[in-house]
């Protein structure tokens, strides 16, 4: 069986939309009878990925390529990009403003949490151009 | 338990997502930190938090929760109750605060 492709349009600040991206991408998973720790990883990522995307960015879009075993995901937006791609990766760094501390996002633990379900992980961001994630998750032995 | 026969129990209104009741509680998680939630939570926790926007629905669907139930009679917005029966995710309301809430749960030996 080849992959199949998705890719999801992600507006900035809107919060009525925020995580319908994530729930399509973990439904679809769903139906192809994606593993279940394999689907929660996925579902845990794209969320993180979708909301920093809504919150942070100008907007943008994350494309998934599910394949049996493997997903692999690709959060894209169109900037403002990140200055300092070290400090964002730390756990409790966030430049999240009151009103969206508010709402309970702003923990600084977005990044963090996409690395830690990922089997590969990779940032790259240039100011004034935009912020890409690229990660690739597989099926764990056993599983 | 489920999250029906927990609602009979302990005094919770359902706000929303009634589809949803025959979903299985393993436990409790509290906390209001979205990407916290995310990275902690875990499948059949009832999830109780003072955030109320509709987001919430996306946090708990994702990880399978059970419920989510709001504490000390909070407004909940329109936009959460229409997002709660789309996914079929159990809306819950007290008017207990958390603390006396985890009480009632231990009472009744739920998630245990
Ligand atoms: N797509 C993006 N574009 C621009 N800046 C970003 C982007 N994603 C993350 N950042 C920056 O990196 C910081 C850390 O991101 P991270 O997701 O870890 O935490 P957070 O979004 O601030 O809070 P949380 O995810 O816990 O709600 C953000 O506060 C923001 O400054
Ligand atoms: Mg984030």
């Amino acid at each position: 069986m080849s992959a199949i492709k998705y890719t999801f349009q992600i507006e900035k600040d809107d919060f009525s939309r925020a995580g319908e991206a994530s729930s399509s991408i973990k439904k679809i998973l769903m139906q192809v009878g994606s593993e279940p720790s394999l689907t929660r990883r996925v579902a845990i990522a794209t969320y993180e990925a979708e909301m920093n995307i809504v919150i942070h960015s100008d907007g943008g879009t994350i494309s998934v390529m599910i394949d049996p075993k493997c997903v692999m995901v690709l959060a894209k937006d169109n900037g403002p990009g990140i200055e300092n791609i070290e400090l964002a990766m730390k756990e409790g760094y966030s430049t999240a403003t009151d009103r969206i501390r508010e709402m309970g996002f702003g923990a600084g633990m977005g990044l963090s949490n996409m690395k830690k379900c990922s089997d590969e992980f990779s940032i790259e961001s240039k100011i004034g151009e935009g912020t890409t994630i690229m990660m690739n998750m597989c099926v764990k032995e056993g599983e | 338990m489920k999250v029906k026969e927990v609602c009979q129990k302990i005094n919770l209104g359902l706000l929303a997502g009634g589809e949803g009741l025959e979903r299985e509680i393993t436990g409790l998680y509290i906390c209001d930190l979205l990407s916290w939630v995310m990275s902690h939570a875990v499948k059949g926790n009832a999830w109780i938090t003072v955030q109320t926007h509709s987001n919430i629905i996306a946090v708990a669907t994702l990880l399978d929760m059970s419920c989510i139930i709001i504490p000390e009679d909070m407004e909940v917005e329109e936009e959460t109750l229409k997002k709660a029966n789309e996914e079929k995710m159990p809306l819950l309301r007290s008017s207990q605060n958390s603390y006396d809430l985890v009480k009632e749960f231990l009472n009744h030996g739920i998630g245990k």
